[in-house]
């Protein structure tokens, strides 16, 4: 079980309760089963090239993208090729990503975070919260006057 | 010079809480030593071979009389009393405590300066030609691009979690004393044939194991598409550089392995999506800080031509300070002077608090309140007058600053080395130390004229090894310290990687060594005004290698 975090704070996660389904990227590509978007998840891992998801982004409500290590900042990239490239689903980062970047996934595209309960317990709520991006102090805000890449 | 608004303090005194949360959350467990690593690295807490280190980001080498007070406080409260300037115009304290670290931010940010992004795995601190705004031969003043790009790339959501560190460079002259070839990113500002001012654009520069020279993705950049352009270059390399290695994950490496072609149509793919999602920099706030930048009133009196000159003819050491350490300035009537922190036998770069505030006077007095730290680790007064030379010679040599060997033999870059640093595989300093002193007489460093040695106690390359005319870099043999030389580096518009000579000399050779590769020079110019870089060029390695070498049996 996981813990997602949102800027309205801890929630558990009822993708699956709700009869949504996460697929490898890979197995989707292959798969002859038609699909309702609205209860399809695609893990795209972080290295995935942004051309090789033409077609894909439509057949998707959420799209979820691994941090396999925080220090492994692709994810961040790559959401927001996402993003300025049309998609619109929820977009969701898993694995191991700390407190201190939960702005930075923010402002990148992503809508929550998923981490696993030891995480939750070492970061509680709280230190999430207090890295709620803020545009009056994003000097890229200032200079780039960036789009919202969020739409949920 | 650039003064904060609103925005920045806020900026930095919301980062400074954000870290000294981060400490106590180290503290109590919610952070892994780990995870606590790359937040403390990107507020410039390195944790060295005997103590933390506090590295200072001195944006493109700029500040004033206040802030240099405020550096010598900060020595004096936390640190022994000194601090070092490094290559990449950043002030070092290598004695600090981490309880002490926010509070040392804090009295920062007090003075406007921070430690934002001065290491990590994200852009660094971006560093600009020293003589900004002051040298004769500038196109135009680099630092307010400089200053966009401090404020553009400072907690960059997307670029915080790089392969590697990231470092940009930017000129604004055509004499490149920024060193921009070996940068990730350099910047020369240009102008098209239409007169239209802009950037040339090199990426994968960089020394460290793979010394390289940067790589041209674009001759002409018009200047409203930078923040863009960056980004592109920054989203393709944070998605493909290396990470499987931390030795080949810098983008030199991707510029490498990918073919500059290639990479440069996938930057210029990426810049096509960048442009539409990115407004150019409002045009009223890019003026706002160019404003900031206006030189100064300068007094324009006449120079008195007459007495001064009867001055300097009366104090050979007033005039030999002058010949070396005094760059024309943009304006006739006054200078540029560099104090050089290489006295003989010291370490390159160190200043103490005292000094600190004696040079910090000076620029109160006579210099317009600017200063600036040069990547060759000396400090600058940009604006002097120059009937007060004879006044600011005075001062400084009563401090013990006026060391007469600004671009001779003695003005050595070196790294902190094995003396302090953990990653060292062998001794700088004291090599650097050993070489002035062994060429103690001012008049045979003149004599050899200008000369760059740059010693680097580890491949990393920190002292610039490769870009030296004469490049030392220490390695560690079996447990026993061996220096290599190279020759033939340049750091100029001219950049070229140095040339390994041959095998390594031990520590207690390598002074000698030097000593013979300087006798070779001197046997073997053409006419005295023949530089060593000049003559290097014209006869090649081999007569120096010979020179080297051929007394191998003596010295075994």
């Amino acid at each position: 079980m996981s813990v997602i975090v949102r800027n309205s704070g801890f929630e558990k996660d009822t993708w699956e309760m709700e009869g949504g389904l996460f697929i490898d990227l890979e197995k989707f590509a292959q798969d002859v089963v038609e699909r309702s978007p609205e209860n399809t998840c695609i893990d795209v891992p972080n290295d995935t090239n942004l051309n090789s998801l033409k077609g894909v982004l439509e057949s998707a409500s959420m799209i979820r993208i691994p941090f396999p290590s925080f220090a492994d900042g692709r994810g961040f990239s790559l959401a927001k090729q996402l993003r300025q490239h049309g998609y619109k689903g929820r977009l969701r980062a898993v694995g191991h990503l700390i407190a201190d970047q939960y702005g930075f996934a923010m402002s990148c595209g992503f809508d929550e975070i998923e981490i696993d309960f030891t995480l939750a317990g070492r970061q509680p709520e709280e230190q999430w919260l207090a890295r709620i991006p803020r545009e009056d102090l994003s000097y890229q805000h200032r200079w780039l006057g960036e789009r919202k890449l969020r739409n949920i | 010079m650039y003064q904060y608004d609103q925005f920045d303090h806020e900026f930095v005194r919301n980062r400074v809480s954000q870290f000294r949360a981060q400490v106590e959350r180290r503290l109590d467990g919610s952070l892994t030593e780990d995870e606590f690593k790359p937040l403390r690295l990107m507020n410039g807490l390195y944790l060295q071979l005997h103590a933390y280190m506090l590295r200072v980001a001195i944006p493109y080498g700029t500040l004033n009389s206040r802030q240099m007070r405020q550096l010598a406080y900060l020595a004096e409260k936390w640190d022994k009393g000194y601090g070092h300037f490094t290559t990449r115009q950043n002030i070092q304290y290598n004695w600090p405590k981490l309880k002490d670290v926010p509070d040392m931010l804090d009295a920062l940010a007090d003075v406007e300066m921070h430690a934002i992004q001065t290491s990590g795995n994200c852009i660094r601190n971006v560093t600009a030609d020293h003589f900004a705004g002051a040298a004769a031969d500038e196109i135009e003043d680099p630092r307010p691009t400089a200053e966009l790009l401090r404020q553009w790339s400072t907690d960059h959501p997307e670029f915080q979690f790089l392969p590697r560190k990231f470092k940009i460079a930017i000129t604004g002259a055509p004499n490149d004393r920024a060193v921009t070839k070996a940068h990730d990113i350099g910047l020369r500002m240009v102008r098209n044939e239409t007169g239209e001012p802009g950037y040339e654009v090199l990426v994968g520069g960089g020394l460290g194991r793979t010394p390289m020279i940067g790589k041209t993705v674009r001759e002409f950049l018009p200047k409203a598409d930078l923040l863009p352009y960056l980004e592109a270059i920054l989203q393709v390399y944070n998605l493909n550089g290396r990470r499987d290695n931390k030795y080949k994950a810098r983008i030199k490496i991707l510029v490498h392995e990918t073919g500059t072609e290639e990479l440069t149509a996938m930057i210029e793919e990426a810049f096509e999506t960048q442009k539409l999602w990115h407004q150019a920099p409002p045009a009223e706030m890019v003026e706002a800080i160019e404003k900031q930048f206006a030189p100064p009133q300068f007094d324009l009196r006449k120079v008195d031509e007459e007495n001064l000159v009867s001055i300097i003819d009366a104090d050979p050491l007033l005039r030999s300070f002058i010949e070396t350490n005094v760059h024309e300035h943009r304006e006739q009537t006054h200078a540029i002077v560099t104090i050089s922190m290489k006295p003989v036998g010291g370490t390159p770069g160190d200043a103490t608090a005292e000094q600190m505030r004696v040079m910090a006077n000076l620029a109160e007095a006579y210099g317009y309140d600017e200063l600036r730290i040069s990547h060759e680790q000396n400090v600058i007064l940009p604006h002097v007058r120059r009937d007060d030379l004879p006044e600011i010679f005075n001062v400084l040599r009563d401090a013990g600053l006026a060391t007469a060997n600004v671009g001779l033999l003695s003005d050595i870059i070196a790294c902190p080395g094995m003396d302090y640093c953990a990653l060292a595989t062998a001794r700088s300093i004291p090599v650097a130390q050993q070489l002035s002193s062994a060429f103690e007489d001012m008049k045979q460093q003149k004599n050899i004229g200008p000369l760059k040695i740059k010693i680097s106690g580890c491949i990393n390359a920190c002292g610039h090894h490769h870009v030296g005319h004469i490049g030392i870099l220490g390695l560690d043999k079996a447990g026993v310290e061996s220096y290599q030389i190279t020759l033939g580096g340049d750091g100029s518009e001219l950049a070229a990687i140095g040339e390994r000579a041959g095998p390594g000399f031990s520590y207690e050779e390598i002074v000698p060594a030097v000593g013979r590769i300087i006798d070779r020079y001197l046997e073997v110019r053409e006419t005295t005004d023949e530089t060593f870089i000049e003559t290097y060029r014209r006869v090649g390695a081999d007569l120096f290698k010979e020179a080297l070498y051929s007394d191998e049996r003596v010295a075994a």
